[in-house]
């Protein structure tokens, strides 16, 4: 176990020790260990590096440290700049959890479940990889999530870049009770009003979070950007959420022969309809 | 919000329990809240549990599972373990020199399994080594060669299957028959139910020490809920009398069944012998879901028979109880099951057949409201389907059935204990329903999904149900319950001792209280329990407060006697016209006044006294018998929030009125209640250990949600009645397991009034909770 105290000093570390891990919170780590499903050779901890554990501006963005733990993020300074992650971070489970766990932890164990990702996702954010002597290289936080680009040996996530975009965002997930649990599902829906856009991401039900495009594009041509309210119609709200379901619970397609597909189970059904429920209320949060 | 016109026969007691705001005891003796003597060291975390214990060069012991849930074991070579350095003995069934198999009642349960495993989880070797981790190493490295066998997982295909046990697959069938099988009703209601697995999921997970004796005994450190039978068990598997067994209780980090599944000790011990040095095993908490008994899954069928007023006819039920691999409790269970498979009511026709059959699942068992909490769920879902169909208020229709003192049980068994189920539905029905927090704007409204959820209030409908509930008392089908206790006063302090182990259901606090009320001696010791004393018997069915309590009253009363009899003697009155209080003894009329400690010159007394209630005797082959000893009711309504497009709910309310008997510890006796109501909660909404092919999913405190402080509801314990029950020895009944039995089928009644959705499974999974034309599907 070491406990560098900089970024480039826990990537040498690791740089030098090929087989040790790197440690945040643990929260997942450490569970792993415990129940034996992990045997590191060594532990790089990387709760002494203080450059990862706030965040500043920079130019229309702010660039967030991967040490960020949920219990920080929830916070009003926090949730007054990105309320979508703000959002996510409260709900990420009990306090405990949210205290230790970060947000480079989150994207680094990539849980399908994990509730900072479909907000990420929503907000292209960019990830800050350090790698070997000083070297910065920046990917977007889908392309990891999706495993189109790794992380090389020795690299760390060290920075996340998000937009800062000034307007309503909203988190929202469903769980199977009232205290904190995992998410069955969790939609992310961020307005951008510079470039006339809404994106959403629907985190819990893939791999990784979806983002359903084309419904995105249809309900940002409806939105009134210019006037005093953006508010849309029951109606529209009401098929934004079907496309999103929809799109991301796809009904099965026809065999080339013409059989008729397997119907969806009650359970997908019913999952589909949570997803087309948590999108309509998300979006309708934001425009109110 | 406000608690004004909650009203009791003799008690109203605010849903908050023993918190700090509640005055501490007023005095001491019965219906005091005295505290439990351990409550600071708990709370602050000093209290030796048995995974805190240590002895000088202990050694570490790991137990080796099966990862399958059905197969041939063709080889086991643990020749890699045992070299391995720091590895001190490996044990399997080939070294176990006594009794191959265990059980609670019948013994079909392997030590080690030998040429099959029956489920996920059976013991197959075990290790002792100088470290954990070389323990858990050598463990893994036992080579065990599987010829795997397709599971039998489905307890309906149970009846089919090849036996999975020398004993076969049915471990108890009851067809209950009572009255004419051929009488109809006009109104004919019928329902499918099923009731997941609830795990007792004990806060500390299993833990204990054997430290070998010299006399080649061994002494066995653990939480157990019964050492007697425990200390039995092992000693004929060690091939060891009796007396050379010791088992230690220490303290019970939380028991809503048997704890420390029987087969935890006998390892431990094994290990012991084997290497002659103290051994300790600490289970991981994937070991203790995989190790101990559940509640049984149950698949239920009814057929209900009404008039056109709503007055039961005739009960039809199938009662399907899934034992998992071994018998356990499951003959109680069933027995349980059948009996009360009508619930509180009325019913002058009943045919209700049960069967417990063996599967490759995790073992069933004992778990708090076994068998009872099943049919609850299932009888009240009935009720309701039958009130909708009459088109009368679900606890109109109730009313009209409920049962009484000295109506029948369709065992045949007269009620003659009070049975107040009327007065119960009568307080929860009138007690003022919370105010809807939308009317309400100063109120923060917790929405399902909690303070973080996706909640909205349009989408939010709110729903009221009830349910009655009841459960036995003490062991049935004529157990020989029998406790025996002793009391010693000596310097003006008494000292308890009795095996009856407190589960965290207060015995210890409630010994004291007796001893105080008898013999006016404040400070009262109760010892620690270990199996050189006289057997007490097992930590369930508030046998106890009955049996165990009853032992103790009898002993301080003999003490009293010694202690009065030559003051009266001397003064020429009868003992009865003495009084002790506050350490002094007065006379009837005040003129003879003395210390306790001036009448006790010195002297030490003793008495040790037996209390064995009345016997029952078992069901017959038709089900009919006096099996129970006495009976305990609760009505619960709930009053839930729904999100009728998530089917995500939340229990905002739970009033209990409940059947107590006598209240010895109201502080007590509110914080079991609450206890059990919550856990009830849980087995409604959230719990269940979910199986694939007969393999435990997610054993782990994630995976199986247990109510957090956010789930769990509102609890306001609106009426006490006390009514006492002649023949306990307080009159008091058994608190713990009837609101366990009971507020599922509250939950799931209430989820029903809200969405209008059948209902009929348990846990309520969210798609049964969403009103689909709502959701606009």
């Amino acid at each position: 176990m070491t406990l560098p105290a900089s970024l480039d000093e826990a990537v040498a570390a690791l740089a030098a020790m090929p087989a040790a891990v790197p440690v945040a919170g643990g929260t997942d780590l450490m569970a792993a260990v415990n129940r034996g499903l992990l045997r590191p050779a060594g532990l790089v901890g990387l709760g002494r590096i203080n450059e990862i554990r706030g965040w500043q501006y920079q130019d229309g963005h702010a660039l967030l440290g991967a040490g960020l733990t949920h219990a920080r993020m929830g916070r009003p300074d926090f949730a007054a700049l990105i309320p979508a992650l703000a959002a996510a971070a409260r709900a990420a489970g009990p306090p405990q959890i949210r205290n230790a766990g970060t947000l480079g932890g989150n994207i680094a164990s990539a849980a399908p479940t994990g509730d900072a990702l479909p907000v990420l996702a929503a907000l292209e954010a960019t990830l800050v990889i350090a790698g070997p002597e000083g070297a910065r290289r920046e990917i977007p936080v889908s392309h990891l999530l999706a495993g189109r680009e790794l992380l090389a040996p020795a690299e760390l996530i060290g920075h996340v870049r998000v937009p800062l975009l000034h307007a309503p965002q909203v988190f929202l997930k469903a769980t199977g009770r009232t205290g904190p649990g995992r998410a069955t599902a969790s939609v992310a829906v961020v307005l951008d009003p510079a470039r006339r856009g809404v994106r959403c991401a629907v985190g819990a039900i893939a791999p990784m979070p979806l983002r359903p495009l084309e419904a995105e594009r249809w309900i940002a041509s409806l939105i009134d950007w210019d006037g005093e309210r953006a508010a849309l119609a029951p109606e529209a709200l009401n098929a934004f959420g079907e496309y999103v379901a929809a799109a991301c619970i796809p009904d099965p397609v026809p065999a080339a022969d013409g059989t008729e597909p397997p119907a969806l189970s009650p359970a997908v059904l019913h999952l589909r309809r949570t997803v087309a429920a948590l999108a309509r209320r998300a979006l309708g949060r934001a425009l109110s | 919000m406000s608690n004004d016109a909650a009203t009791a026969t003799t008690a109203a007691v605010d849903g908050t329990g023993t918190g700090p705001e509640q005055p501490t005891a007023p005095g001491h003796g019965l219906g005091a809240s005295l505290r439990p003597a351990d409550a600071r060291a708990k709370t602050e975390g000093t209290f030796p549990y048995a995974s805190d214990l240590w002895a000088e060069g202990l050694l570490w012991a790991a137990v080796l599972r099966s990862p399958h849930a059905s197969a041939r074991i063709v080889s086991i070579d643990t020749s890699a373990a045992a070299e391995m350095p720091g590895v001190r003995a490996v044990v399997t069934h080939a070294d176990v020199p006594g009794d191959a198999a265990h059980g609670r009642g019948v013994a079909d349960r392997p030590v080690f399994a030998a040429d099959v495993v029956r489920h996920h989880g059976e013991p197959i070797a075990a290790v002792a080594a100088d470290h954990p981790d070389t323990a858990r190493l050598a463990a893994a490295a036992i080579a065990v060669e599987y010829e795997l066998l397709e599971p039998v997982t489905d307890p309906e295909k149970a009846f089919a299957a090849e036996p999975l046990h020398p004993d076969g697959n049915l471990i108890r069938h009851i067809p209950l028959q009572y009255g004419d099988p051929d009488v109809t009703g006009e109104v004919v209601v019928e329902g499918l139910y099923r009731i997941g697995r609830q795990d007792p999921a004990p806060i500390g997970a299993e833990a204990g020490l054997a430290v070998p004796r010299p006399d080649g005994g061994v002494e066995i450190y653990t939480a157990s809920t019964d050492p007697h039978a425990d200390r039995d068990l092992a000693a004929a598997c060690f091939g060891l009398d009796p007396e050379r067994v010791k088992v230690v209780v220490t303290g019970v980090p939380g028991a809503t069944g048997d704890r420390e599944d029987s087969g935890f000790q006998l390892p431990l011990g094994l290990l012991a012998l084997r290497t002659g040095c103290p051994v300790k095993l600490t289970a991981t908490r994937e070991e203790s879901f995989l190790g101990h008994a559940h509640r049984h899954p149950t698949l239920l069928r009814y057929r209900h028979h009404a008039d056109a007023e709503g007055r039961l006819v005739k009960v039809e039920a199938q009662i399907l109880l899934d034992a998992g691999a071994y018998a356990e409790a499951s003959s109680e269970s069933l027995a349980a099951a059948v009996a009360f498979a009508c619930g509180p009511y009325v019913v002058p026709h009943a045919f209700v057949e049960g069967w417990a059959v063996r599967t490759n699942n995790p073992p069933s068992g004992h778990v708090r409201g076994e068998g009872a909490m099943q049919v609850c769920a299932a009888y009240e879902g009935q009720m309701d389907k039958l009130a909708a169909k009459l088109g009368l208020d679900p606890a109109e229709l109730r009313l009209r059935n409920v049962l009484a003192t000295g109506d029948l049980l369709p065992t045949g068994q007269t009620v003659t204990c009070p049975a107040p189920v009327a007065e119960l539905l009568t307080a929860v029905r009138d007690f003022p329903l919370p105010t809807l927090p939308k009317d309400d704007p100063e109120d923060d409204w917790l929405l399902p999904g909690g303070p973080e959820g996706a909640g909205e209030p349009g989408a939010v409908r709110r729903g009221v149900g009830y349910a009655l509930g009841m459960v036995h008392m003490l062991g049935a089908e004529g157990t020989d319950e029998v406790s025996t206790a002793t009391v010693k006063v000596q310097d003006g302090v008494a000292t308890v001792i009795c095996a009856a182990v407190d589960t965290g259901q207060g015995f210890t606090t409630l010994a004291r209280q007796i001893v105080q009320e008898t013999l006016g001696i404040e400070e009262v010791h109760v010892a620690p329990v270990d199996t050189d004393q006289p057997p007490a018997g097992p930590a369930s069915h508030g046998r106890h407060t009955w049996v165990s309590g009853g032992a103790v009253e009898r002993a301080a009363k003999m003490v009293r006697t010694q202690l009065l009899q030559p003051l009266a003697h001397k003064f020429g009155m009868s003992t009865e016209l003495l009084q002790i209080a506050d350490g002094k003894i007065t006379s009837y009329d005040g003129v003879l006044s003395t210390t306790v400690t001036e009448a006790m010159d010195g002297k030490e007394l003793w008495a040790t006294a037996q209390c064995r209630p009345h016997p029952t005797e078992p069901l017959d082959e038709t089900g009919q018998g006096d099996a129970f000893v006495g009976l305990a009711f609760c009505a619960i309504r709930a009053v839930v929030d729904v999100d009728i497009e998530l089917g995500s709910v939340r229990v905002v309310e739970l009033a209990v009125a409940q059947d107590v008997g006598r209240v010895l510890n109201p502080g007590q006796l509110a914080a079991r209640i609450e206890a059990g109501v919550t856990q009830g909660v849980g087995a409604a909404l959230t719990e269940n250990l979910r199986t694939a092919r007969g393999l435990i999913r997610h054993p782990d405190l994630t995976g199986y949600a247990l109510p957090t402080a956010l789930d769990a509801p509102d609890i306001r314990i609106v009426k006490l009645v006390e009514e006492r029950d002649v023949v306990a020895p307080f009159g008091a009944k058994a608190a713990s397991a009837v609101p366990v039995v009971t507020s599922p089928a509250a939950v799931a009644s209430a989820v029903r009034a809200a969405t209008g959705r059948p209902v009929n499974r348990l846990p309520i999974r969210p798609q049964a909770a969403v009103v689909v034309a709502a959701a606009g599907a």
